[in-house]
């Protein structure tokens, strides 16, 4: 079921006579309980974007509907009240300092108008969700990143929202940190079975827990589709840069620029799309075409739609063997890619 | 030693001197923010955006808070007779001492607010808070701090601004001072009321710093 529609939506800003495009003709449909990911560099849009869904910024173009809400066509009232149900997580939490871990997550009950001891009750519940018991009390200059973010989150559950947008939520917080507020937005995706929009420069990020992704550059989404997908075909060179931050990690880097010093073999980058990660092709390449293969890094990322790896070999024998190598691996539903000869 | 200093005396002026003070920081802390915040949300980018009343209510503070106390005190002899319906004692200064202060204050409070972190006003919005939510909720406590020490600037400050209001005869400490002890030569009336007025000076910047540090749990 469709839970968000954006059509044609663009925001232009008008700033000292100059004007910004943001965001560009966006069409967007996501589903009702789906993670969806949307990656681009700093200054892409992302936040305009998300920030066009609950109209914290008009669309200068274009329509945004959530649920059944067409939302600009809403009063101020009926906007605010429809607010509640698309709630939103922060880069810098953006939590009340002068309140309580308790009265930050009260917050949001307070402006819906929540009765006190309803009120306390739900703050319990939301606490021991997000795993902050012992803290009710504490303030916010008193908790670390990752506790001020699952005070964030508790927060923008509150209300019971259909959608969770995510601002970069995992942008200020270390990998082990940002590791466990993932698996927080996981289970409660899984648990209440809400709707997350997430918003990152990060591809690690969309890679664990998201099942769509979106690519933004320059105000426009250049591609989306399935995670896995996207892994495995990007058609842009910016996601393929994006993807590399997954596949290549820096030590892969350097051990391929030690090979090539030492002058020995070709590097190549082999791809491994759901079950074939598991297969032996490697002993099978080198007792087929009778190669030399050192192998230089490998990692198996694991995204919500199956697992993805990647390995870099470097290949010793001649120009044929070498060709041989590479139409065996693609027999064998694994893509290879050339990065350098020796 | 201090032979010409009448503690009765004395005693009266300390207390008008802290009703004048007292009375004006009450009125001063409620017109102030209210000027601040109107100050504030009427400025460009902000929730009741309009150049028209930010313009007007600049100039108001502008000017009560550039001219002098001793003339704000004189110019304002009319209206002090018409709102307080005498020119006697030390009710007479309320109105210039709470107008004097308040366009002050009402600086001091536009400051804090506008440190007032853009993110939280944004969270709130996105949690389907009111303008009544955010100014009360949000805006006021979150710039708390700023407020209480602002107050006691001003606090100060009319204190030394109630030492004029022997002008028009309102009494008080420095009323006290000048005419007993200037005037009259008495050295010894002018240095008690001189710490007298600095003990209280003290207490209140005490006051506002320890209220302050409590406040303050960024
Ligand atoms: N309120 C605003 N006024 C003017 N320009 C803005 C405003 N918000 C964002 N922009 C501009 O829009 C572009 C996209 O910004 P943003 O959506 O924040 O990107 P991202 O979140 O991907 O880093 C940038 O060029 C930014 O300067
Ligand atoms: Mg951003």
């Amino acid at each position: 079921m469709l839970l968000i529609h954006l059509n044609n939506v663009s925001k232009t800003f008008q700033l000292k006579g100059q004007s910004v495009e943001a965001v560009k003709n966006v069409d967007l449909d996501i589903e009702k309980g789906e993670v969806f990911g949307v990656v681009g560099y700093s200054g892409a849009g992302k936040s305009t974007l998300v920030r066009l869904l609950n109209l914290l910024e008009t669309p200068t173009t274009g329509t945004v509907k959530i649920a059944d809400y067409e939302m600009l066509n809403l009063s101020n009232r009926a906007l605010r009240a429809a607010r509640q149900e698309i709630s939103m997580i922060f880069q810098h939490f953006n939590l009340l300092w002068s309140r309580t871990v308790h009265d930050n997550i009260a917050f949001p009950l307070e402006v819906a108008g929540v009765a006190k001891s309803e009120r306390n009750a739900r703050v319990e519940e939301l606490i021991n969700l997000v795993g902050l018991k012992g803290r009710e009390d504490s303030y916010p200059s008193q908790l670390s990143g990752g506790q001020k973010q699952r005070v964030g989150i508790a927060r923008a559950l509150a209300n019971d929202p259909k959608v969770l947008l995510c601002d970069e939520a995992t942008s200020a917080l270390d990998p082990k940190t940002t590791s466990s507020i993932l698996e927080l937005l996981h289970d409660i995706n899984q648990k209440l079975g809400l709707t997350i929009v997430l918003i990152t420069h990060e591809m690690p990020v969309i890679q664990k827990i998201c099942s769509r992704v979106a690519v933004m550059e320059d105000g426009n989404v250049v591609e989306q589709g399935n995670v896995l997908d996207v892994f495995k075909h990007p058609q842009q060179e910016i996601t393929r840069t994006f993807v590399r931050q997954v596949t290549d990690p820096d030590d892969a880097n350097q051990a391929i620029e030690e090979q090539l010093r030492e002058e020995k073999g070709t590097v190549i980058r082999l791809t491994f799309v759901g079950g074939d990660a598991g297969k032996p092709v490697v002993s099978e390449l080198i007792r087929a075409c009778d190669v030399t293969v050192n192998i230089l890094q490998g990692n198996i990322a694991q995204t919500q739609n199956g697992s993805y790896g990647s390995l870099f070999v470097s290949i010793e024998g001649d120009e044929k063997q070498l060709q041989d190598a590479i139409a065996f691996l693609q027999g064998h539903q694994v893509e290879a890619e050339v990065i350098s000869d020796a | 030693m201090l032979e010409n200093v009448d503690w009765e005396n004395m005693l009266e002026a300390t207390w008008e001197t802290i009703y004048m003070s007292g009375v004006a920081i009450l009125f001063t802390f409620f017109f102030g923010i209210l000027l601040g915040l109107i100050l504030f949300l009427s400025s460009k980018g902000q929730l009741w955006e309009n150049k028209v009343t930010n313009s007007i209510v600049a100039t108001f503070v502008n000017v009560f808070r550039s001219v002098p106390f001793i003339i704000l005190i004189i110019l304002l002899i009319p209206f002090t007779n018409w709102v307080m319906g005498t020119m006697l004692g030390p009710n007479a200064a309320l109105p210039a001492l709470v107008i004097g202060s308040s366009a002050f204050y009402a600086r001091l409070v536009e400051i804090g607010l506008r440190e007032v972190d853009k993110g939280v006003v944004e969270a709130a919005r996105s949690m389907g808070a009111n303008q009544r939510h955010i100014i009360f909720k949000v805006f006021l406590p979150e710039s708390m701090p700023a407020l209480v020490s602002g107050i006691t600037v001003t606090a100060i400050l009319l204190i030394s601004y109630t030492a004029m209001a022997g002008v028009i005869g309102a009494g008080g400490l420095g009323d006290l001072a000048f005419r007993d002890g200037f005037q009259r030569n008495s050295t010894d009336v002018t240095i008690v009321a001189t710490v007298i007025i600095s003990v209280i000076v003290f207490i209140v910047q005490g006051i506002g710093d320890v209220l302050t540090r409590k406040i303050d749990k960024r």
